[in-house]
């Protein structure tokens, strides 16, 4: 379905990526497991055309997206949850997840969606009026997983949905996260809480320094004794 | 006559807020002082002056021409000078918009000559009364049309999907473009509305001193730049306040110490810059860590 072929991307003169190759096939999970500074969020920015690659080419359903704007490839159905949220802060939560179907026109279509994404954000129903930067983080993230799924994707890029929430929150984001895979939407998800991703992946990527350094099933990463040691703090 | 200096005041006030607005949206998109939107202002008089001198068009369809005339040059300003420039120092945009307000303002100079022109309106001008306040048609006129933008153009960025796209554009570019929304576009949408309003006042303000000339642009366009930055920089409901305010300030001002007025607006930015740099309805901005 996705499909990185030596990717290098460049932030002025620093190499972030330094030639990723990785695959994601229809109806999986997969994640990126990395440190900070890794190249975890260059990668996904890259796949949705907000930074351009040096070299490489990236594929989205056998079709080279490499450079297309950042506008088509949402249109082909890559829909990005950005790290840290990224809600609009000073518009409602309806116009949040208006938003995210931009590219709809279909208006029936987008009043189904919404309901589809009350239902599984039903306090996402209850603020609906609400000014986006006064909800609490959890709910941001739940506002900002809603407002890509507005956008009808097939796959879904999700950069750090863990990132500065209570653990309780994250297992329910976690576990809206396999509804929504569940539903048949591929996702892609870059974690820095390698333990909780690989629990519920299919399938792994270990990344170091701009390069996989490691590919294998969920699974096996977790039992993995180098993972084990570097990123599940056994 | 304080009430007549109030009604000036709002008179002149609401080209003002014209004029901020065309700055506050472009700085709320691109974070960038549009120095040359003085000179769309000047422009749009110029057109606007030509529709009613040399083509015989009637007030109202000049304003349309000169709104439209005023996007155009907008649009190809922002495309020439400042998009070449959007990944480069946060200078750079700013000394080519001051090349740009330079360059312009020659050129007119040169086509036009440096004289004031009498601005040959066609508009029947009648004194009105209402009770114990004595206004002109004129001047009813310039608050109706600039209050008729106004709400045109509340109504734009409330209710429409391009005004959804340029408030979600001004609040998180990238975000905004996973949304789908093309950045470029929008960018274009704004300086063509910013540049139509300032356009707009540029003919109201010809039509209200009757003297259209190529330097005209200065005072208005440091003046809107004022009441920009007084309602808040980037806050639409803030250059309409701020451009009244202004207006009034001014005026009642000017009763006490006519020959200070232009210094006023100046004292007015100081203080405000001093006191409450984020203007009245501003927003602090919170610096990424």
């Amino acid at each position: 379905m996705l499909k990185l072929e030596n990717v290098i991307t460049h932030y002025g003169n620093i190499q972030a990526l330094k030639g990723i190759s990785i695959e994601v096939k229809p109806g999986e999970i997969v994640t990126i497991i990395g440190a900070n500074g890794a190249g975890k969020t260059t990668t996904l920015k890259t796949i949705c055309g907000l930074v351009a690659p040096t070299s490489g080419k990236i594929y989205f359903q056998g079709e080279d997206i490499t450079h297309k704007s950042t506008s088509d490839i949402v249109e082909s159905g890559i829909a990005m949850v950005p790290e840290g949220r990224r809600v609009f802060p000073r518009m409602t939560v309806l116009e949040n997840l208006q938003l995210g179907a931009y590219l709809n026109k279909d208006k029936a279509q987008v009043k189904n969606d919404l309901e589809k994404v009350f239902n599984l954000f039903p306090i996402l129903k209850d603020r609906v009026k609400q000014i986006a930067g006064t909800l609490s983080g959890g709910e941001q993230q739940m506002l900002a997983i809603g407002r890509a799924l507005m956008a009808r994707p097939k796959l879904l890029l999700l950069d750090e949905p863990s990132m500065g929430l209570a653990p309780k929150i994250v297992a329910n984001i976690f576990d809206i996260i396999m509804e929504i895979n569940r539903t048949g939407t591929t996702i892609l998800l870059v974690e820095q809480n390698a333990r909780m991703a690989l629990t519920i992946a299919h399938k792994g990527f270990v990344i170091e320094t701009g390069k996989i350094v490691l590919e294998d099933s969920a699974e096996n990463l977790l039992n993995n004794e180098q993972v084990k040691k570097a990123y599940l703090g056994d | 006559m304080f009430f007549e200096q109030l009604l000036n005041g709002l008179t002149l006030g609401s080209t003002y807020s014209l004029i901020a607005l065309g700055y506050t949206m472009v700085y709320g998109i691109l974070e960038l002082i549009n120095f040359a939107h003085s000179e769309i202002y000047m422009i749009g008089a110029f057109i606007g002056l030509i529709m009613v001198s040399v083509y015989k068009l009637p007030f109202v369809l000049a304003l349309l021409i000169s709104m439209a005339g005023s996007c155009i040059v907008g649009i190809t300003i922002e495309k020439i000078a400042y998009k070449p420039l959007r990944k480069s120092s946060r200078i750079a945009p700013l000394i080519s918009a001051i090349g740009v307000s330079i360059f312009l303002q020659n050129a007119v100079l040169m086509l036009a000559g440096p004289q004031a022109r009498p601005f040959p309106s066609g508009l029947n001008v009648t004194s009105l009364r209402f009770g114990p306040l004595r206004m002109s048609s004129l001047q009813l006129l310039i608050l109706l049309v600039s209050i008729v933008l106004m709400i045109v153009l509340h109504f734009l960025m409330q209710k429409t999907k391009l005004g959804q796209a340029m408030r979600a554009t001004a609040q998180d570019k990238e975000a905004a473009q996973l949304m789908g929304i093309k950045i470029d576009q929008v960018i274009s949408f704004t300086f063509a509305i910013g540049s139509a309003l300032g356009g707009a006042a540029g003919v109201l303000v010809g039509v209200y001193f009757d003297s259209v000339n190529p330097t005209m642009g200065f005072f208005p366009g440091l003046k809107g730049f004022v009441a920009a930055v007084l309602g808040g920089i980037g806050s639409i409901p803030g250059a309409m306040l701020g451009g009244l305010i202004l207006g009034l300030v001014e005026m009642l001002g000017a009763v006490y110490m006519s020959r200070y007025k232009d210094a006023i607006a100046f004292a007015v930015l100081i203080f405000i810059l001093l006191l409450k740099p984020t203007g009245l309805l501003g927003r602090r901005v919170q610096e990424k860590v």
